[in-house]
C-alpha cells in the first residue's frame, strides 16, 4: 500500500492542510506585532501578552474557564467511566438502549439546541426548587453532560480491547469483582481515562454556545469574552489570547494522544506476553 | 452464604454503576427536551421566567390546561423561519460536498503512504479539530478580511487592484465550515480507505481495468460507509451552525442557529425559541438519528 502515491493525490493534501494551519500560523505571527494596525507589521513585540497580563476582565474570565474546566472533566470521567463499563461488561440491562442513545446523542445534537434545553431546565429548576442559579454550577453541569458522552465513548473502546485474563485470574484467586477490576484492569485503561480528561478539558474550555445560554449575569467564561470581543472584529490583544489558548490545547491534545499510543502499545505487548 | 451474598452484591453492585451515568444524562441531557416542548407551547409574559404556565391549579384542585400552539403556528406565518431552515439546509448540504470533494483525496493520500506515515498526517489532521474552534474561525477571518494576508498578498502581487470583499458573504460562510469541519470528512474516509482489500484493485488491473474504471468500480462503492459517516458528521454539526454565519457571514445568512439565539437573547421570545428548536429536532435531527440508527442495524447484520 505504500508504494508510489500520485503526484495530484499529494498536492491535493497538501493545499488540504494548508488551509487547516495557515489562519493558525498567521495569527500566531501576528500576536507578536509590535504595531497597533492589525495589517502593517511593525516589528517584533510581545507587548500584546504583557498587556494581556494586565486585563483583569480576561484573567477573571480565563480562570473561571480553567475552573469549570478541572471540576467538568474529573466529574465528567468519573461519569463516562462508570457508563463505559456498564455498556462494555454488562450486556444486557434495562435501559441499556436508553443509555446507548443518550451516550451518542450529545455528539450530534446541535449545541444550540443542547444549549436552550439545559437553560430551560434550568430555569424551571430554579422556578420549583430555588436552584440551581445561573453561573459557575449551571456551566459545569451542562459541560459535564457533553463530555460524559465523549469520555464514554473513548473509554469504552479501550475497555472492548482490554484483556480480561488478568482480571479472572485476580477473581479465581479470592478477590472480589470491584477489587478485581480496580487491580488488574483499571492500570490498563488509566492513559485512556487521562488522555479523556485532557479531551474533556480541552472541550469544556473551548465552549461558546452552550455555556452562552446557561451561565447568568457575571459569569463570563473566557469563550464567552473573546467572542464579544470578536465580534467587534480583528485586534492584536485577542491575536495574543487566542495564540496561548490555542498552545495550551494543543498541548494536552498532543500529550492526550501520546497517552493513548502508549496505552495501545502497552495492550499490544500485553497480548504478546500472553501469548495470544 | 457467602455466595448468595456475593450473587446479592453482584446484582445491586450492578445498578451502582449504571444508575449515576444513566439518572446524569435523563436529568441533565434528556428531560431538557420535554421543558423545551412544554414551554413551546406556552405564552409569553412580561416576567421571570417570561413565559406562562401550561398547567395552573386551580382553587378546588382541578388542574388546568392550557396549551398554546401558537408558535407552531407562527413558525408557519412568518417566512424568516422557512427561509432560514432551507437556507441551513443548503448551506450544510454544499459544504459538505465541497468537503467530500477536498477531503476524498486526502483521505486516499494519507492511506496509501506508510504506516508511520499514516499516524502523523492523522494527527496533523486532527489537532486543528480539538483545537479552539471558535478561536479558529476567529484565525480565518484574519486571513480573508479586506486588510488581511489572503488581500494584501493579492494585491502586492498584481493579481488585483481592489481588495476582494469576502468577508460578510455567503462564499465566507462556505469557506468557515470547509475549514472547520474538514477533518470531520477526512478521518472516517481514511478508516474506510485503509481497510480497503487492495487485492479487489490489483485483480481489476489485471481483468484490464483501466485505474480510474477500477476506482469506481471498486474503491467508490466499497468506501461509501466512510463516505456516509464523514458526511453526517460535516452536515449535522453545520446545519446547526451559529459561530460561523455570526463572525463571517453578512446579514442575509441567516441559519437557523442564528435565528434562534436572536428570538432568545434578542427578541426574548422563549416560547417562539422554543418551538423553532423542537421543529428544528422534529424535521432535521430526527430523520437523521433515525437514519443512523438503522443504517448501524444494518452494518452490524
Amino acid at each position: 500500500m505504500s508504494d508510489r502515491v500520485p503526484p495530484l493525490l499529494i498536492s491535493i493534501l497538501c493545499i488540504g492542510i494548508a488551509i487547516l494551519y495557515l489562519p493558525i500560523l498567521v495569527l500566531i505571527a501576528y500576536s507578536f506585532n509590535a504595531s497597533s494596525l492589525v495589517s502593517v507589521w511593525g516589528g517584533f513585540s510581545t507587548s500584546w501578552y504583557t498587556e494581556l497580563m494586565h486585563n483583569d476582565q480576561i484573567l477573571d474570565a480565563a480562570w473561571l474557564s480553567l475552573e469549570i474546566g478541572v471540576v467538568v472533566s474529573t466529574a465528567a470521567v468519573i461519569l463516562g467511566t462508570l457508563a463505559a463499563i456498564a455498556l462494555v461488561r454488562f450486556k444486557r440491562f434495562r435501559g441499556r438502549l436508553l443509555l446507548t442513545g443518550m451516550v451518542n446523542a450529545p455528539l450530534v445534537m446541535p449545541e444550540i439546541i443542547t444549549g436552550i434545553t439545559q437553560l430551560l431546565l434550568f430555569v424551571s429548576m430554579l422556578h420549583l426548587f430555588g436552584w440551581p442559579h445561573r453561573g459557575f454550577t449551571t456551566i459545569v453541569i451542562a459541560h459535564v453532560a457533553f463530555c460524559t458522552a465523549y469520555v464514554t465513548i473513548t473509554v469504552q473502546s479501550r475497555l472492548q480491547t482490554a484483556d480480561r485474563s488478568l482480571e479472572e485470574a485476580a477473581m479465581d484467586l479470592g478477590s472480589g469483582p470491584v477489587r478485581a477490576f480496580l487491580d488488574t484492569t483499571l492500570p490498563g485503561i488509566a492513559p485512556a481515562l487521562a488522555s479523556s480528561w485532557l479531551l474533556s478539558f480541552t472541550l469544556s474550555l473551548d465552549d461558546l454556545v452552550i455555556s452562552s445560554f446557561v451561565s447568568g449575569p457575571g459569569a463570563s467564561t473566557l469563550p464567552m469574552v473573546i467572542f464579544s470581543k470578536v465580534k467587534l472584529g480583528v485586534s492584536p490583544d485577542v491575536n495574543a489570547l487566542a495564540s496561548l489558548i490555542i498552545c495550551l490545547v494543543g498541548a494536552c491534545v498532543l500529550l492526550a494522544g501520546y497517552l493513548m499510543r502508549r496505552s495501545e502499545r502497552q495492550r499490544v505487548r500485553d497480548a504478546h506476553l500472553a501469548g495470544h | 452464604m457467602r455466595a448468595q451474598a456475593t450473587l446479592k452484591m453482584k446484582r445491586h453492585g450492578k445498578w451502582l454503576i449504571i444508575l449515576p451515568p444513566m439518572l446524569y444524562l435523563l436529568v441533565f441531557f434528556l428531560i431538557p427536551f420535554a421543558f423545551a416542548l412544554k414551554i413551546s407551547l406556552a405564552d409569553t409574559a412580561v416576567r421571570v421566567p417570561p413565559f406562562t404556565d401550561i398547567f395552573t391549579l386551580s382553587p378546588d384542585w382541578h388542574v388546568h390546561v392550557a396549551l398554546n400552539f401558537g408558535n407552531f403556528k407562527y413558525l408557519f406565518t412568518d417566512e424568516v423561519y422557512g427561509l432560514s431552515y432551507f437556507y441551513s439546509i443548503k448551506t450544510a448540504f454544499f459544504s459538505t460536498l465541497i468537503c467530500l470533494a477536498l477531503g476524498y483525496p486526502m483521505a486516499y493520500a494519507i492511506a496509501r503512504t506508510s504506516k508511520s506515515t499514516q499516524n502523523i498526517l492523522l494527527l496533523i489532521i486532527i489537532l486543528p479539530f480539538w483545537t479552539s474552534f471558535l478561536l479558529r474561525v476567529y484565525a480565518l477571518e484574519g486571513i480573508i478580511r479586506e486588510t488581511g494576508i489572503l488581500n494584501s498578498t493579492l494585491l502586492w502581487l498584481g493579481i488585483i487592484h481592489q481588495p476582494l470583499q469576502i468577508m460578510r458573504t455567503t462564499f465566507a460562510v462556505y469557506l468557515g465550515i470547509i475549514y472547520s469541519y474538514l477533518p470531520f470528512m477526512v478521518l472516517p474516509l481514511f478508516a474506510t480507505l485503509e481497510k480497503l482489500d487492495h487485492s479487489l484493485l490489483e485483480a481489476a488491473a489485471d481483468l484490464g481495468s483501466p485505474p480510474w474504471r477500477a476506482f469506481i468500480d471498486v474503491t467508490l462503492p466499497l468506501s461509501m460507509p466512510g463516505i456516509i459517516a464523514g458526511s453526517m458528521l460535516v452536515f449535522i454539526p453545520a446545519i446547526g451552525e451559529f459561530v460561523i454565519p455570526t463572525l463571517l457571514g453578512g446579514p442575509d445568512n441567516l441559519m437557523i442557529g442564528r435565528v434562534l439565539w436572536d428570538e432568545f437573547f434578542g427578541n426574548r421570545d422563549w416560547p417562539v425559541a422554543s418551538a423553532v428548536a423542537i421543529a428544528f429536532l422534529v424535521l432535521l435531527v430526527g430523520p437523521i438519528a433515525l437514519y443512523q440508527h438503522n443504517s448501524s442495524k444494518q452494518f452490524e447484520a
